[in-house]
């Protein structure tokens, strides 16, 4: 399957991230990974791209990593359409102290407006 | 995270456990502070475990029986600040602020049994007296946006809407002036 994971730096993203890797390298899953631009995220873009780097390296798998400029939401579902992915792949949202999940918005843009399935890894 | 935002203008003052009433069905509800009992603990544990799965939000309260006493675990000890609405023995409600930096974030639960008697309303004000006399300054939420009977509960209790954008409102609201420079030369005059 051809897959979109997007990464923007929160924890659920690097799980994602993660999790994906591990899925294609078992599935023989056909994986990009777009590191964009979260607001919300204070991890640094170039430590991302070599962290999703060296998670497809670990996996053994080829897949490209790609950094993303704009409006997260919108150049994920921009991409995702134009080069015919068949899923996207996010970060599941964030846990408050509480335990009370809350999903972030770019996940929620993306659900919302994607004509492709999206997962959100938990 | 984006900094949250609260209201300039201190809440309250709220009323303080223990409370007694009678609510609307008529029953004897007592609110206390949550004591550190296995009894205590157990009471709520049970009222989780029944609880009504389409009345969770946002995941909370969890789903299995070990997963709420995992939960409980969590938001009962450390510097959690809990309260329960007792009725006939069993707990019908409980509220509770769970530290976060400098802030505080509060969920509330009712039990099914309990709801639209009024129990709600005295539980979180009875909660907020608690955090005002522990000295707890600011205090955020998230409620699920079409939960209009929630959102008008926090509104009228004094929260201000601090964030929109998400499927979920976040709301602030202010228990206890942080310490000023007129506290710190009142406190060096004394």
């Amino acid at each position: 399957m051809k897959v979109l994971c997007g990464i923007g730096g929160s924890d659920d993203s690097v799980r994602a991230l993660e999790r994906t890797v591990e899925r294609a390298a078992a599935a023989g899953d056909n994986l990009t990974v777009a590191v964009v631009e979260n607001p919300d995220s204070s991890t640094d873009v170039d430590a991302l791209v070599e962290r999703a780097d060296d998670a497809v390296d670990g996996a053994g798998i080829d897949a490209e990593v790609r950094r993303v400029e704009g409006d997260p939401g919108t150049r994920i579902i921009e991409i995702a359409e134009r080069e015919a992915f068949e899923e996207v792949v996010l970060g599941g949202g964030h846990t408050s102290p509480m335990g009370k999940i809350t999903i972030g918005p770019i996940a929620e843009f993306v659900l919302l407006n994607a004509k492709t399935t999206v997962t959100l890894v938990r | 995270m984006n900094e949250r935002r609260y209201p300039d203008e201190t809440a309250g003052p709220f009323p303080a456990p223990p409370i007694e009433f009678t609510d609307r069905e008529g029953r004897a509800v007592e609110i206390r502070q949550f004591d550190g009992s296995v009894e205590s603990t157990e009471a709520l544990a049970e009222m989780y475990i029944e609880f009504d799965p389409s009345d969770r939000a946002q995941g909370i309260p969890p789903g299995t029986e070990s997963r709420v006493r995992e939960w409980l675990d969590d938001i009962l000890g450390g510097d959690c600040l809990n309260v329960i609405a007792w009725c006939d023995g069993e707990a019908a409600g409980h509220a509770t602020l769970v530290p976060d930096g400098d802030a505080f974030e509060l969920a509330i639960f009712v039990h099914q049994t309990y709801q639209r008697a009024g129990i709600g309303t005295r539980l979180i004000r009875g909660l907020l007296g608690y955090g005002q006399c522990e000295g707890v300054e600011t205090v955020w939420l998230t409620v699920e946006r079409w939960n209009r009977a929630a959102v008008s509960l926090y509104e009228k209790i004094g929260f201000e809407t601090s964030n929109a954008e998400s499927f979920e409102l976040e709301m602030g609201l202010r228990l206890n002036e942080p310490p000023g420079d007129d506290d710190i030369e009142s406190a060096a005059d004394g």
